[in-house]
């Protein structure tokens, strides 16, 4: 069997379902064998595009997302979404043509060192030399990819190594000596956690994406609602804990929920589970929860101590470990008064915006989604100020309902990422929430979308600028607007030239009407909504600061 | 401070690369690296001393090592016993006359005269970091021409 095949025969020995990619010169033997294979293939318009509807698939089923590209510029148009995946923990293989062995490192046409640009953005990464080790690195590149901390891994195929022919031997068992993930947290340190539960007085949990890649959440409500502890959720977490539970503050950090914020710093207690203290969540790292002791648990033990000192660490898998920690409290902590305060700041400091204005409100549209489709939707996002509000404005109920690039913040990432999504779920809504900024870094897709018949619903908060660079323009450099101002092709127009359908929003009167139109038609769907130019996400913490310094925006 | 620690890696292609990715990656600075074959040719011994400004960083740099699929143990020798050796090869001014001055630095470091060519010889010596240093400052009374050191190799 050639080198070609083998790779699809092992993709679907990995139950790969879906590949997202383009072709080239240096994967013609790969795409010739897909041509009548039984994977279906998706041509996106771009090879980023390829790679972040790989990890939309991958983020929305927990599966590994797989793309294809070819050599030189194909895989380097991966870097990006390779990146993305890598920052955010999403299992993902891509796998690259490069030109053939004998011409490796001779600048050849359409030549790049793949392994060597993608080595700080893969969990691990492979070039292939021989075509009898070509199943083996498949089966330890899905591997490496789904197992303990989840990343990206790349496999460089020369293609050469494509055509070469053996025997197709599967490995049933990947044993990999040096790759060993701890999974079961150490029951000492278990034990001194509930001890410390049972005596804190205002603790907090504090949970993250992990929670969603351990499948922890019902682990997680478990603990919650045993001792009766007030939850706060990162970005990666959103979905992880129910949206409308009681005990919910919503996101914490720079544009986290202003009690959030006020009851990390007030805890004597973070519970941390699958979470990593990034500096978008603990403000200036000094003032971080000055009283609060940490438990934290985490799969990656690089991940723990890194920012903040952590009195008990638990390495491991965050569902058993919590399920571990839950028979393990005895005692329950006395928490009446704590939520009582908690619920306070709740009243206090509500998430709010000024909706008196004639012009349409970005927070007012989230609104009318949440009340249409009451969290039963997968909504993803691009980078910027609507990332913000769809993290602020929407209930995520469910895990895997939230889908954003987080830690690198990638713009141009929704509108594939929400194919990717879609293909996994066609009978489910998958919206995209987007700004004119960033849904002009990938439009292209647009012709993926109506070619595939993937039918995304995407709702451009259109406010003519780059929203959140303009709000710290305002905020910290005197209004100078530079190169903020962007302008936008008609959407509606360019929607209908792709064969899809768009849809002008200028008032708020029209925004129930179109977004249950977006809803019933059996298309893509664009509609651009003219929103406030100049409306800011509040609450913010200014960059430097304590995470309870907060801008409220509407004192 | 200087730590040294050692890492036992998997004998591939590119691990060399990945291991000085992640220092510079990460802002580490690596003082010196010696890498060879072990006994058994498929693992590599890396002898790596870094520099750490404290005890969180050095901690991080062992745990990003570990984190790496192809390497197997990382071993920080900094509250560990362990021997440590380096060898170096010196260029010194060197005429007939200096012979009982350098047999005299000989009887206290462990070393020798390995090539001599008209005004100048090659010393070789072997020691730990305190040896080398001290040699070093007593070769330097003859005018140091030249100087290449392997970087520490340590051992538990």
């Amino acid at each position: 069997m050639i080198g070609a095949r083998i790779l699809l025969e092992s993709l679907k020995k990995e139950g790969v379902k879906i590949i997202f990619g383009y072709p080239g010169g240096q994967v013609l033997p790969i795409f010739d064998q897909l041509y009548d294979f039984d994977i279906k293939f998706i041509l996106t318009r771009h090879e980023q595009g390829a790679a972040h509807a790989a990890d939309g698939y991958a983020r929305s089923t927990g599966k590994v997302g797989v793309c294809l590209a070819t050599s030189g510029p194909g895989a380097t148009n991966l870097v990006t979404g390779i990146a993305t995946a890598y920052m955010d923990s999403i299992p993902m293989v891509a796998i690259t043509g490069q030109v053939g062995t004998h011409l490796i490192g001779n600048d050849a046409f359409q030549e790049a060192d793949v392994t060597g640009i993608t080595r700080p953005i893969t969990k691990h990464n492979f070039l292939v030399k021989d075509v009898k080790d070509l199943a083996r690195i498949i089966a330890e590149a899905f591997y490496i990819a789904s197992s303990g901390r989840p990343g990206p891994v790349l496999i460089d195929i020369p293609v050469d190594v494509q055509r070469a022919d053996t025997e197709f031997i599967w490995p049933e068992n990947v044993n990999i000596r040096s790759y060993q993930p701890t999974y079961s947290g150490h029951p000492g340190q278990i034990k001194k956690a509930a001890k410390l539960i049972s005596q804190a007085k205002k603790p907090i949990i504090y949970a993250g994406g992990g929670v969603i890649t351990s499948g922890a959440d019902l682990e997680l409500k478990a603990l919650a609602e045993k001792i009766q502890v007030p939850v706060t959720t990162t970005f990666m977490g959103l979905g992880g804990f129910c949206g409308t539970h009681k005990l919910f503050l919503g996101m914490l950090g720079m544009h986290g929920t202003a009690y959030a914020n006020h009851a990390v710093m007030e805890s004597d207690l973070i519970i941390a589970v699958g979470a990593r203290f990034d500096d978008r969540v603990t403000g200036r790292l000094d003032d971080f929860a000055p009283g609060a002791k940490v438990i934290h648990i985490d799969i990656d033990p690089s991940s723990i101590s890194k920012n903040i000192r952590v009195d008990v660490p638990i390495v491991g898998d965050a569902k058993n470990i919590l399920k571990q920690l839950i028979t393990e409290i005895k005692k329950l902590p006395d928490t009446g008064e704590w939520l009582k305060t908690v619920e306070g700041w709740k009243n206090k400091y509500p998430l709010t915006y000024k909706d008196d204005s004639a012009m349409l409100k970005p927070q007012y549209i989230l609104q009318q989604l949440w009340d249409l489709t009451k969290g039963d939707a997968i909504i993803c996002t691009e980078v910027g100020q609507s990332q913000m509000w769809a993290c602020q404005w929407y209930q995520y109920l469910t895990p895997r309902t939230f889908i954003s690039s987080g830690g690198l913040g990638t713009m141009g990432f929704g509108f594939p990422a929400a194919m990717g999504a879609k293909l996994a779920f066609p009978e489910k809504e998958v919206f995209n929430i987007a700004g004119d900024g960033s849904i002009q870094m990938n439009i292209q897709e647009l012709g993926t979308c109506v070619a595939n018949k993937i039918n995304v619903k995407v709702l451009i908060f259109n406010n003519g600028f780059l929203g959140m660079v303009r709000q710290w323009q305002e905020l910290f450099y005197k209004k100078r607007y530079s190169f903020t101002p962007i302008t936008s092709p008609d959407y509606v127009m360019l929607a209908q030239s792709y064969g899809a359908v768009g849809i002008r929003v200028t008032e708020k009167t029209q925004v129930r009407a179109a977004l249950q139109k977006a809803i019933q038609t059996d298309n893509t769907v664009f509609i651009d909504f003219r929103i406030e130019p100049e409306e800011n996400v509040y609450p913010m913490v200014p960059a430097g600061k304590a995470i309870n310094e907060m801008i409220e925006g509407l004192a | 401070m200087r730590h040294t620690i050692s890492v036992l890696v998997e004998n591939k292609f590119g691990v060399l690369a990945r291991v000085a990715g992640l220092f510079s990656a990460r802002g580490y600075n690596i003082a010196s690296l010696a890498v060879s074959e072990t006994l058994d040719p498929q693992i590599s011994y890396m002898t790596i001393v870094v520099e750490a400004k404290d005890a969180k960083v050095l901690e991080q740099i062992n745990k990003q090592l570990n984190k790496l699929i192809d390497v197997i143990t990382v071993t920080d020798f900094t509250k560990k016993e362990h021997l440590d050796r380096e060898l170096v090869l010196v260029k010194i001014n060197y005429a007939p006359k200096d012979k009982p001055k350098l047999a005299a630095i000989f009887e206290k470091f462990v070393g020798k005269i390995v090539q001599h060519k008209a005004d100048m010889a090659t010393v070789e010596a072997v020691g730990d970091e305190r040896q080398i240093k001290a040699l070093l400052e007593e070769l330097n009374k003859f005018g140091i021409k030249e100087l290449v050191r392997t970087g520490k190799l340590a051992i538990e």
